[in-house]
């Protein structure tokens, strides 16, 4: 072994020591946490804590909000990424970028951004009354299950276009001309041709959307305040450590630790897709 | 005609890829547009087959006018650059793929597909994907995927690009003969001239979106029309002073281009020469590659640096070495158009220079003697 | 001419649906907040957002955020560097767990760091015997944002980095540049743009944070611990609808112009390496 060679060695386990200590102490510790806290009363009463009302009724609100949103943002996702890399048209760029606003705004701003559109002030106000009066129902949208979909849509609307777009880039439009030149028409493009290419990152794009939907947090705060009613896991979870007492705080930790779980199937489950997808798209990228 | 383009133009936003395009290619034809990249030859392709529209002139295809039908109507089968086969979908799904959209029955399906197989010796490939294929195997798939359908129209967009240099030989001969015993009218761009001239029997040759010339591919050789045609065709050296050679004066031309062919260089001595030895001058050789088939000799005559082949067979020769250097011809060129100048001294001397050349030249080109 | 110009069909439909739904959940929600906030009249908008409370929490966000996005494009470089270059046992999950800040709610890692950080917690104890307090500071908060922004930054480097030749170092070497000159010379600078874009986006991310920062900042208008989205939350929460937007268009235009320098750090990026 010469003198750089051992040098370089040290680096390597320098900067892997770096590495592993900074993940550790900055993402697994707080993981190891939440679930140490959550049990730290005992596991009965890890369990009464995850069965009141308020959980439940929470539990039922975030699965709600999450499946719309997951719903509308695959669609979207799917529709989006199709537009951006199929056809050429003057503004995709300033499309795309416009697509990508809600991943870098605040998500409070989300929050006001509906209340602003719906709420007493807003000017779609008006609108929803005389839906509701012509109708004779009583819709509200905000601070109501409505608007916590709408903030939840709002905040992960990117998420799955995100992923396949580069997929879609990557794979080119030659497939897709050769089957219209064929004959063959949108719906049969997309789900013969384009479809099997996409699988993967549709995938991880859903359930990054899913992850995402689950722990939306400053969005719904702005939109929801009736605890029991319209409070999302995440707002349950800010209530009961708000609450303050140790026994609230322990509370809200077992909620957290519901959340956790989710977070590493998501993590273990992305770890899979990616490596399925990599693996596919090798063997593919030769025929090309 | 039955294909042909009248007065097409067609943009890209500033950019004009074709300027008045106009042409027509005969029933049967194998026809090369050959230019080099960016001359316009893909898109005029993609305009036939309805994958652009020009934004003037009409199309038309076996006397209809097709600027308003969808590509899947136009009866054409085509094979892009990479061949765009569907990864995910076998080599028998892909060629039935065009047929399932015609609705075709699953048994006329099977049999059109096997026939095609035979046709294209993919027997025993049809449960493979294309990552599983080599290149030529792919382009076989691409061109049977395309014939599927019973086109009446094929068009191929530089069908040879994407394989490799040893096996495209075999592959063009392959095509050529595949096309012929189909029977089908083709268009295939390439930028390559050697494959144009090896595999069309018509050449339309493009450059900065115009149609420069057409004609057959010995046509284009020996009488190139425009500046570009003469330079592009061949190995062409382009000098500013050809009135210098001798036995050319000077005119009102811009410059000339002279290929390896029309330059002869021999020793003194050389006793098959000696009858047109004085119309000869004195060159100097400066540089000598070796071509795999050939010599290339790159002569300095009186500061003009000229390039011929010269044949194994013959003498050896070093560089610095004294020779005798004729030119037969040239093709002198003004902004528009090439002029094909042949050697004053020669035609005075009454020689019939073609029949010297006839000993002068194997069949592939190269010298003999 | 014919109609759909475009080869492959279904232009017009995914046009339609994009922009009719981009426009419906995104943009005119937006575009609400943007109409109030200009029917505001320019004193009654400045007297809101020069507010000592609203320019210290500009102040402690922009700040917070900018020392956590720049330790993270420290870590961020080494940690890709040693996902992309090494192997070691674990690689795949130490790779996993970068993305733990994106799946894991913020609220709930809001709630851990802070009680961790507490002068109760695992990390916070032992410090605050050494008379060292991270939660309710302004380190606290800047953890909190380092916790939040590393993947954006890792995410950033790792594709370009897998794509850099490592002929491009070899050649380094053979041309006699040492480790650190290679690295500071000839790598970094091909990670530049990606480094950009991904400081950019952990530090747009952090100006914005709102669910992980709110515990362990303790939101003290005395100590300047609030940050924007929280005054702005807090606005909310007392219907001052008029402050809440001012602030929010600020924090807006501010978020609009990382989004804008990203983008042209990206397009510049694309077009370098397409000339290469």
């Amino acid at each position: 072994m010469n003198e750089a060679q051992k040098g370089g060695k040290v680096t390597k386990i320098v900067l892997i020591t770096i590495s592993v200590l900074f993940v550790l102490l900055m993402l697994v510790l707080p993981l190891i946490s939440v679930l140490a806290n959550s049990l730290k009363s005992g596991l009965s009463f890890y369990k009464e804590a995850l069965s009141t009302v308020y959980v439940s009724s929470a539990f039922k609100v975030t699965i709600l909000a999450t499946v719309v949103a997951v719903l509308v943002n695959t669609f979207f996702g799917l529709v989006a990424s199709w537009l951006l890399t199929k056809y050429t048209f003057k503004g995709k760029q300033v499309l795309a970028t416009l697509i990508d606003i809600p991943f870098s705004i605040s998500p409070v701003i989300a929050g006001l951004a509906f209340i602003m559109t719906f709420g007493r002030m807003g000017w779609a106000a008006p609108i929803i009354d005389s839906i509701n009066e012509a109708l004779g129902t009583d819709i509200k949208i905000v601070f109501a299950l409505p608007g916590v979909c709408l903030a939840t849509i709002f905040v992960t609307f990117p998420f799955v276009s995100r992923e396949l777009i580069p997929v879609l880039n990557a794979q080119g439009k030659d497939e897709e001309e050769a089957a219209a030149l064929m004959g063959a028409k949108g719906f049969t493009i997309f789900k013969k041709i384009t479809f099997p290419h996409i699988k993967w990152a549709l995938l991880y794009g859903i359930i990054l959307c899913t992850a995402r939907a689950l722990g939306e947090f400053g969005a719904v705060n702005a939109l929801s305040k009736t605890r029991g009613e319209t409070f999302t896991l995440p707002l349950e979870i800010d209530a009961l450590y708000l609450a303050g007492s140790a026994d609230s705080i322990t509370a809200s930790f077992a909620v957290s630790s519901l959340l956790v779980i989710i977070a590493i199937i998501v993590l273990i489950f992305r770890n899979i897709f990616e490596h399925g997808s990599k693996e596919k798209e090798e063997q593919h990228k030769s025929a090309h | 005609m039955y294909v042909e383009l009248k007065n097409i133009n067609k943009n890209y936003g500033d950019f004009q890829a074709s300027k008045d395009v106009n042409f027509g290619i005969e029933k049967g034809r194998l026809v090369a547009l050959l230019g080099p990249s960016g001359s316009g030859k893909t898109t005029i392709l993609r305009m036939i087959a309805g994958l652009e529209n020009p934004n003037s002139g009409e199309i038309i295809i076996d006397g209809k006018v097709v600027n308003n039908i969808s590509p899947a109507e136009r009866g054409i089968g085509f094979v892009f650059q990479n061949y765009a086969l569907f990864r995910y979908m076998t080599v028998y799904q892909n060629i039935a793929f065009g047929l399932k959209l015609k609705k075709w029955d699953k048994q006329k399906i099977k049999e059109r597909v096997n026939e095609l197989l035979e046709l294209t010796g993919l027997k025993g490939f049809e449960k493979r994907y294309p990552n599983q294929l080599s290149g030529g195997q792919r382009q076989r798939v691409a061109f049977a995927r395309a014939l599927a359908p019973n086109p009446s129209l094929l068009l191929l967009d530089e069908p040879f690009a994407a394989i490799d240099a040893k096996v495209r030989q075999e592959l063009r001969t392959w095509l050529r003969e595949m096309i012929y015993k189909v029977g089908i009218t083709s268009i295939f761009v390439t930028h390559d001239q050697d494959e144009a001239v090896e595999v069309a029997d018509q050449i339309i040759v493009t450059n900065q979106g115009r149609i420069e010339q057409i004609g057959s591919p010995l046509e284009i050789y020996k009488n190139p029309e425009t500046p570009f045609v003469s330079e592009f065709i061949g190995q062409s050296t382009i000098i500013t002073d050809y009135h210098k050679l001798r036995g050319f004066d000077k005119g009102d031309y811009e410059g000339a281009v002279i290929r390896p062919e029309f330059v002869e260089a021999f020793k003194i001595d050389n006793q098959r020469f000696k009858n047109v030895i004085d119309c000869s001058e004195e060159g100097e050789v400066i540089d000598i590659l070796f071509r795999g088939n050939a010599l290339e000799l790159k002569i300095n005559l009186n500061g003009v640096i000229l390039t011929t082949h010269r044949s194994l067979e013959r003498r050896s020769i070093k560089v610095g070495e004294k020779v005798r250097v004729i030119i037969y011809r040239l093709y002198a060129f003004d902004k528009e158009k090439a002029y094909l100048l042949e050697n004053k001294e020669l035609i005075e001397k009454d020689i019939d220079n073609s029949r010297l050349e006839s000993y002068l030249y194997s069949k592939d080109g190269y010298f003999v003697v | 001419m014919r109609k759909g110009k475009r080869v492959i069909p279904g232009f017009g439909l995914t046009f339609g649906i994009t922009i009719a739904m981009l426009s419906i959940l995104i943009l005119i929600p937006l575009a609400s907040v943007l109409v109030y906030a200009f029917r505001l009249s320019p004193k009654e908008f400045w007297e809101t957002v020069t507010t000592p409370a609203v320019l210290y929490a500009f102040g402690t966000s922009i700040l917070c955020s900018l020392i956590a996005a720049i330790i993270n494009s420290v870590f961020g470089v080494i940690l890709a560097w040693v996902l992309v270059r090494y192997n070691f046992p674990g690689k795949r999950i130490l790779d996993g767990l970068i993305e733990l800040p994106f799946a894991l709610p913020t609220a709930v890692a809001g709630i851990t760091l802070s009680k961790m950080y507490s002068t109760t917690g695992e990390i916070g104890e032992p410090l605050s015997k050494l008379g060292i307090r991270i939660s309710y500071t302004h380190i606290g908060l800047t953890i909190a944002l380092i916790f939040i922004g590393i993947p954006f930054v890792v995410r950033a480097i790792q594709p370009v980095l897998e794509k850099l030749d490592s002929q491009y170092e070899e050649a380094s070497f053979i041309l006699g540049g040492n480790r650190r000159q290679t690295f500071f010379k000839v790598i970094l600078p091909e990670l530049r743009p990606s480094l950009i874009t991904g400081f950019g986006l952990a530090f747009a991310r952090g100006i914005g944070e709102y669910g992980s920062v709110i515990y362990i900042s303790g939101n003290s208008q005395k100590e300047h611990t609030q940050v924007v989205s929280y005054v702005i939350m807090q606005k909310l929460n007392y219907m001052d609808y008029s402050g809440a937007t001012s602030i929010a268009l600020i924090l807006l235009i501010v978020s609009f112009l990382l989004l804008l320098l990203i983008n042209i750090v990206q397009v510049k990026q694309s077009r370098r390496t397409n000339n290469v």
